[in-house]
């Protein structure tokens, strides 16, 4: 082909924004004749830089700066920093303190997968542009998602002190632990979100989803013992389980010249991270009334369609207000509100489970306290080349399509991933360019 | 609520933002220095990145003000005043929030829902510097004395 046939037959798509999707940045395609050629996530904001902002700050500031980093997932950030810190000291945090961890996890899965299904998500599969658009016809559904958003920012606000960027963590535990009653006083509001995500599942359930299974490599967090939130091994679906220590020795950040942020891979090839890997992976612990409800929709695990994303973080939401009913129901106050803690120098390393998957995060402290080094490997960095790698095995049945239904496919492949951009960095804007079209 | 006094809970003025993203913090210090003027004509709310949650802080109120940080190309330090109770405001020059939910969305759900309040008016401060960790710029302090100013009038024209 000459160069001015092949420029002839170029066809370039741009898109300039991926609704929905928290964050900015923008996706190109490169697209040859009926080959994707080419599929680039690009992050626009600039380096996120809270690793280098977290030099030469004290440990006990940590919870609080990193909250910071996501107004999404603000408690995920607290947890691996906590967990990480708390390895150094030699500090486990047991107890009614560890369970209000996983209650105020809790708290932030059921807020940010109920943010993510009915507002960002479901619009997708009802054929709406957006969340508003839903809301004028589904006033009840979308009354319902808000409403369970907001029994887990109840949780949130009691625990952490506000629902936003939440203030009681800390290193050994929290500032201020809930009387027994405060938390009672949840109780009904969180008995009929359960109801309410018992219709989530089946909702969802309901929705038509594309044929597109995938061969994924998993990677979540597994317990011997519970759905995991703080604790667990790293668990791949090939089989390798390994601590979060050896976490850096499995999984490499790399960086590409269309991004500011690190694609993050495992052993050199992409995985999948959040609520589907995690469900696959920790079928056991989905509780009985969780797994009733997906057997009465003939939903049988493991899920292999990123599509079903929206069911597994449905089930999700299930799961944590059951956990949230178990944990407050057990409640007796602890005598101290945070373990005490004896600063020594030494690195440390934690994996916790995000609303979006596993987080990674480093320290390396000094003997005053001082935070020498931080690393952080957020779970969208981990999943970009994974949706880069779906985007790729996804176009070849869109091609024939006008270039913005091509587009607005893809952003329905993206959001899949509920990708939280401003903390890889940030999101989205999207172009496709057509080479040796007809 | 105070349903028996006249000055409770029918205005109220919601600070938008996040604290430490620059100049971003405009509308929660706004809101902080408004509290402190205002006494109980009005409630006052900093909300940090409300999104969705917006719809709740407004609800129960018959006048909402709120004050965020806004991007349309103009100076820094520009104000504007938009009236978001009959019609959008348009979501462009809020573009500058991180989230997928931003103050115009917020307000449309609520109106697609019909629960939005009877008066919204949204005030919104021309943003430059909104990297993490940066103070806010000098522009910010002109703007913020303009923005406090207005909405106090604002509120003593509600219970004229």
């Amino acid at each position: 082909m000459t160069g001015k046939e092949e420029a002839r037959n170029t066809r370039t798509i741009a898109v300039d924004l991926v609704a929905r999707v928290e964050g900015e940045g923008a996706l190109r395609v490169t697209v040859k004749g009926e080959t994707v050629q080419d599929v680039q996530l690009k992050i626009f904001e600039p380096p996120r830089f809270f690793e280098a902002f977290l030099q030469g700050r004290h440990c006990s500031e940590v919870p609080d700066i990193v909250a910071r980093i996501c107004g999404i997932c603000p408690v995920a950030y607290q947890m691996s920093a906590v967990h990480a810190i708390e390895q150094i000291f030699g500090l486990r945090v047991e107890g009614a303190l560890r369970d209000l961890r996983r209650l105020i996890y809790c708290g932030e899965w059921i807020e940010s997968h109920a943010l993510h299904v009915y507002m960002l998500q479901a619009p997708d599969f009802l054929g709406y542009d957006s969340g508003i658009a839903m809301a004028k016809d589904h006033p009840a559904v979308v009354t319902r998602g808000l409403r369970l958003k907001k029994a887990g920012n109840a949780i949130m606000t009691l625990l952490g002190g506000r629902s936003v960027h939440p203030v009681s963590v800390k290193v050994g535990g929290f500032s201020r632990v809930p009387r027994r009653s405060e938390l009672e006083e949840l109780k009904d509001e969180l008995l009929w979100a359960r109801d309410a995500a018992i219709e989530t599942v089946r909702w969802v359930a309901d929705f038509d989803y594309p044929d597109f299974m995938l061969d994924y490599t998993y990677v979540a967090l597994r317990h011997p013992d519970e759905y995991p939130f703080n604790e667990g091994q790293v668990a791949v679906s090939s089989g390798l389980q390994i601590s979060a220590n050896e976490f850096e020795q499995h999984f490499t950040e790399h960086q590409v010249a269309y991004s500011t942020a690190l694609h993050c891979a495992l052993q050199g090839s992409p995985y999948l991270v959040g609520p589907l890997a995690r469900l696959n992976l920790n079928q056991e612990h989905v509780t009985p009334l969780a797994k009733q409800v997906l057997t009465n929709c003939t939903i049988a695990l493991p899920l292999r369609n990123p599509f079903h994303g929206i069911i597994a973080r449905s089930v999700e939401i299930l799961y944590a207000l059951e956990e949230s009913l178990r944990l407050i129901e057990r409640y007796e106050p602890p005598p101290l509100p945070a373990a005490p803690i004896s600063v020594q120098p030494g690195i440390g390393m934690a994996c916790t489970e995000a609303p979006r998957g596993i987080l990674y995060h480093r320290y390396q402290v000094d003997g005053d306290g001082v935070i020498r080094e931080a690393k952080i490997v957020p779970p969208t960095s981990q999943n970009q080349s994974r949706i880069e790698q779906d985007l790729r095995l996804f176009m070849p049945r869109l091609l024939h399509l006008p270039d913005q239904e091509v587009a607005l496919a893809c952003e329905r492949v993206i959001r899949c991933y509920d990708p939280c951009i401003s903390c890889a960095t940030h999101f989205l804007n999207l172009e496709i360019t057509r080479e040796g079209a007809a | 609520m105070k349903k028996d006094s006249p000055h409770s809970s029918t205005i109220r003025i919601i600070g938008l933002g996040n604290g430490m993203r620059g100049d971003d913090a405009v509308g929660l210090l706004a809101a902080r220095r408004i509290r402190q003027e205002v006494g109980d004509r009005a409630e006052v709310i900093e909300a940090e990145m409300a999104g969705v949650d917006l719809i709740d802080l407004m609800k129960g109120a018959s006048v909402v003000i709120l004050i965020d940080a806004v991007r349309s190309g103009k100076a820094p330090g520009s104000v504007h005043r938009l009236d978001a109770s009959v019609s959008p405001i348009g979501g462009q020059v809020f573009s500058h929030s991180s989230h997928a939910i931003g103050v115009s969305e917020a307000i449309e759900l609520a109106r697609a829902m019909d629960v939005l309040p009877t008066t919204v008016i949204v005030y919104g401060v021309e943003v430059g510097n909104t990297e993490i960790g940066r103070p806010l710029s000098p522009p910010m302090g002109e703007a913020l004395d303009q923005v406090v100013k207005q909405i106090i009038q604002e509120c003593e024209a509600c219970h004229a």
